[in-house]
C-alpha cells in the first residue's frame, strides 16, 4: 500500500470530483495559452499587413520614379542657369542666351555639394541658317548628364549625342527626306543622321542636336556653354527658388537662374505627395494595429491572472468539498498512525495529477486553437498548471491534515 | 491469565514477569472546556489492562466512555494522571512519532466500520503501511481474511460485502500488526446476533492469545458476557 495507490483508487471513485479539477486546469490553461496565442497572431498579421502595405508603396513609387525620368527625358528640366551678364529679354525672345559661360561650370556644381538641383545638363545652343539647306535651325550641343559627385550615379536621363551623329527635330527630317542613318552634312561636316524625332509641336521640330564638343568647335565657342538645365530637388521648400539661388550664387556667383514649370516637376511633386500619403497610410495603419494590440494586451493582462486565480479557486473549492466528504477516512487514517504530512501529501497530489493532465488537455485544445504557441510557452504552462492547482487546494488539503482524529472520530 | 501469555520463546518466558501491562491508566482527568461550561468527562479514572484481558466497558450515554478509548488510543491526550501502552509512553511524543506509536501498537474498531469506501478489501487491510513505520504485511492480511472467511473477496470494496463482512475487514485492519492494545467501540452495535457473535469471538481470540489486550466500549449485554472484565463507568468515574 502507497500514496500513489491510494489517491489512484480516490481519483477512480470519485471521477466527478476530479473531472471537474482537470476542466478547471484545463480551461484556464487553454484560455491563457489561446491569448498569448492570439497576440502572437496578432503580431505576425501586422506584420504581413505592413509588409504588404510597403511592397505596394515601394511598385507604386519605382512606377511614378519610371514616369518621371521619362517625363524628364521628353520634356526637359525646370531650372535654366545661364551667365550672369545675360539679358532676360533676349532669352525670352530668342529661346536661349547668347552670351556664354565656362563649360567647367557644370563640373564645379556637380563636384560641389549642392543639394537643392539635380540632374544637371549643360550645352550650348544657337539659332542659325544651315548653310547646305539655306533654313533657320536651332542648334543644341548637349553631351549628356553630369552626375552630382556626392550623390549616388544615376542613369544619365538624356542619351548624350554620339560624335559624328546629328539628331534632327521633325519638320527636318521629313522635309528633307532624311532618316536614321542617313549621311548629311552640315556647316561643311560630314554627320550621320543619329535619331530623327516624331513631331512634337514646338521649336524641337526644327532643332538639330549635336555633341557639346563638336558643337563647340563648329560655332568657335570651345570649353563654351550657355545654359545648364537642371532640375529642382524634390527636397525643395515653398520658396525653393530661392532656397536654390542661394545655393546656386555661393558656388557659382557668375551666373543666374530661371525657373519654367515642367511636367517633370510636376509629377516629381505628385510622386512626393503619393509617397508622403503612402507613409502616412503606413504610419496610421501601424499606430492603429499598435492600439489594437495595446487593447488586446490590457484584456488580456485582465484575463490571465483571472483565468489563472478562478481555476486556483474553482480546484481549492472542489479539494474543499473532497476533504469535507472525506473526512471520517482522514479521521480513521490519522487514528491509524497516519501522519499528517502523509493526509497533506494525498490531497496535494491529486491537485498536482489534476493540474498536469488538465494542464495538458488545456494546451491541446490551445494548440488546436492557436497553432501559433511556441514550444517553450506549452512546457511552461504544462509545469506551472500543476503548480498553481497545488496552491489552490494548499488550505483545503493543510486543514485536513490538521484535523484532529479524535473530533472526528468521537462525532461517530 | 499468565498460562495465556506463555510462549514458546524460552526469551520471551523470560520476559514474563517484567512484560508491561497493554494498558495503564492512572488518576487520569480529562475536561472538556467549552462555550456553556466545563464538562468533566474523565474523572480520577485509573485502569489496568494486562495482556490477555478483554474488558468490556459500560455506562450510560455521556459518561466518558468513548472518550477513555480514544485516549486508550492515544488520541486525545490527558490533562493530568499517566498513560501507557505496552509501557510506553505515548504522550510524552511529538505528533509524527505518537502517530508512528499508534501504527505500532494501537488497533482501532469502529461501530460505523471506517473502512475506505474506494480501497478494495485487501488494501483496506492494508492501510496502515501508509504509517510508514516499514514492513511489508500482504502476507499476514491474507492469512487474517482468510481466518474471517474474507479469503475470496480480497478485491471487492467495501459497498459489495455484508455488514458483517465489512466489520471483519476492520477487524482484520486493526489485527494486522497483532498491537497490544485493540480498542473497540460498539464494535457490535451496528451488527446481528450471529455477526455480533462472530466479531466477540474473533476480540476473545486475539486477547486470549496472550499477546495484547481488548477495551470494548459497549451497550450490549452479550457483549459484556463474552468479555473477560466488565467495567462500569458513571459520570466519568469507573465504578
Ligand atoms: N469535544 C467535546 N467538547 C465538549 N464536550 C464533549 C466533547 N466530547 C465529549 N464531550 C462531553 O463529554 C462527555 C463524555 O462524552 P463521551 O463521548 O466520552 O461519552 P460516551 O460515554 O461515549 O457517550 P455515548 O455512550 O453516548 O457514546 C459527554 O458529556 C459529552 O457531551
Ligand atoms: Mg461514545
Amino acid at each position: 500500500m502507497n500514496l500513489a495507490r491510494l489517491v489512484l483508487r480516490e481519483i477512480r471513485h470519485r471521477k466527478i470530483n476530479f473531472a471537474l479539477s482537470l476542466l478547471g486546469a484545463a480551461l484556464a490553461v487553454a484560455a491563457v495559452l489561446a491569448t498569448i496565442g492570439a497576440l502572437r497572431s496578432h503580431d505576425l498579421q501586422t506584420e504581413a499587413i505592413i509588409s504588404d502595405m510597403e511592397a505596394a508603396t515601394q511598385s507604386e513609387m519605382k512606377k511614378l520614379e519610371d514616369e518621371i525620368r521619362k517625363s524628364m527625358k521628353g520634356l526637359g528640366f525646370n531650372i535654366y542657369i545661364f551667365p550672369a551678364g545675360q539679358e532676360m529679354s533676349e532669352v525670352y525672345a530668342d529661346g536661349y542666351a547668347s552670351k556664354t559661360m565656362p563649360e567647367s561650370y557644370v563640373s564645379k556644381l556637380a563636384d560641389s555639394k549642392i543639394v537643392t538641383v539635380n540632374h544637371l545638363l549643360p550645352s550650348l545652343t544657337q539659332k542659325l541658317e544651315w548653310p547646305e539647306q539655306k533654313r533657320t535651325i536651332i542648334l543644341i550641343g548637349v553631351r549628356g548628364e553630369v552626375p552630382i559627385a556626392h550623390r549616388d550615379p544615376k542613369a544619365p536621363l538624356i542619351d548624350p549625342v554620339v560624335p559624328g551623329h546629328l539628331v534632327l527635330g521633325y519638320e527636318l527630317h521629313r522635309s528633307l527626306g532624311l532618316k536614321k542613318g542617313d549621311p548629311v552634312t552640315f556647316m561643311g561636316k560630314e554627320f550621320t543622321v543619329g535619331d530623327a524625332y516624331e513631331a512634337r509641336g514646338s521649336k524641337d521640330d526644327i532643332t538639330i542636336w549635336m555633341n557639346l564638343g563638336e558643337c563647340q568647335e563648329l560655332l568657335g565657342k570651345v570649353g563654351l556653354i550657355n545654359a545648364i538645365q537642371a532640375l529642382e530637388c524634390n527636397c525643395a521648400t515653398l520658396d525653393r527658388l530661392g532656397e536654390i539661388r542661394a545655393e546656386l550664387m555661393q558656388i557659382l556667383p557668375d551666373t543666374q537662374i530661371i525657373e519654367t514649370q515642367s511636367t517633370a516637376l510636376a509629377r516629381a511633386e505628385a510622386r512626393n505627395q503619393a509617397a508622403a500619403t503612402a507613409r502616412q497610410q503606413i504610419e496610421s495603419k501601424k499606430a492603429q494595429r499598435a492600439q489594437l494590440k495595446a487593447e488586446r494586451q490590457k484584456l488580456a493582462g485582465v484575463l490571465l491572472p483571472a483565468a489563472t486565480l478562478v481555476s486556483m479557486i474553482w480546484i481549492g473549492l472542489l479539494t474543499f468539498i473532497n476533504v469535507r466528504e472525506r473526512l471520517p477516512e482522514i479521521g480513521i487514517l490519522r487514528a491509524i498512525g497516519v501522519k499528517g504530512r502523509t493526509i497533506l501529501g494525498a490531497f496535494l497530489v491529486r491537485a498536482i495529477i489534476a493540474g498536469l493532465v488538465g494542464g495538458a488537455m488545456g494546451a491541446a485544445v490551445a494548440k488546436f486553437v492557436s497553432p501559433t504557441i511556441l514550444p517553450k510557452e506549452w512546457l511552461i504552462a504544462i509545469c506551472l498548471a500543476p503548480l498553481l492547482a497545488a496552491l489552490g487546494a494548499w488550505l483545503p488539503s493543510l486543514a485536513a491534515a490538521q484535523r484532529d482524529p479524535a473530533d472526528v472520530l468521537r462525532h461517530d | 491469565m499468565t498460562e495465556s501469555i506463555n510462549s514458546n520463546s524460552p526469551d520471551a518466558s523470560a520476559d514474563t514477569e517484567v512484560r508491561p501491562p497493554a494498558l495503564c491508566l492512572d488518576e487520569v482527568n480529562k475536561q472538556y472546556r467549552t462555550a456553556e461550561g466545563h464538562v468533566q468527562a474523565l474523572d480520577e479514572v485509573s485502569l489496568t489492562l494486562e495482556n490477555g484481558e478483554f474488558v468490556a466497558l459500560h455506562g450510560p450515554s455521556g459518561c466518558g466512555k468513548s472518550t477513555l478509548l480514544l485516549m486508550a488510543g492515544g488520541l486525545l491526550s490527558p490533562d493530568s494522571g499517566t498513560l501507557t501502552i505496552a509501557g510506553g509512553h505515548p504522550y510524552a511524543l511529538g505528533a509524527e512519532a505518537r502517530a508512528a506509536f499508534r501504527a505500532l501498537h494501537v488497533g482501532f474498531v469502529f461501530q460505523q466500520f471506517h473502512l475506505i469506501p474506494y480501497l478494495d478489501v485487501l488494501d483496506n487491510v492494508l492501510v496502515g503501511e501508509l504509517a510508514g513505520t516499514g514492513g511489508d504485511h500482504r502476507e499476514r492480511a491474507r492469512e487474517l481474511l482468510d481466518a474471517f472467511q474474507l479469503g475470496h473477496r480480497l478485491h471487492h470494496v467495501p459497498s459489495k460485502l455484508s455488514i458483517g463482512e465489512q466489520q471483519r475487514v476492520a477487524l482484520a485492519r486493526a489485527f494486522l500488526r497483532s498491537p497490544a492494545l485493540i480498542l473497540a467501540d460498539e464494535p457490535t452495535g451496528n451488527l446481528d446476533t450471529e455477526n455480533a457473535a462472530i466479531i466477540l469471538e474473533h476480540l476473545g481470540r486475539f486477547a486470549a492469545s496472550g499477546d495484547g489486550a481488548v477495551l470494548m466500549v459497549t451497550h450490549d449485554d452479550r457483549a459484556r458476557a463474552a468479555a473477560s472484565r466488565s467495567v462500569e463507568m458513571r459520570d466519568g468515574q469507573l465504578v
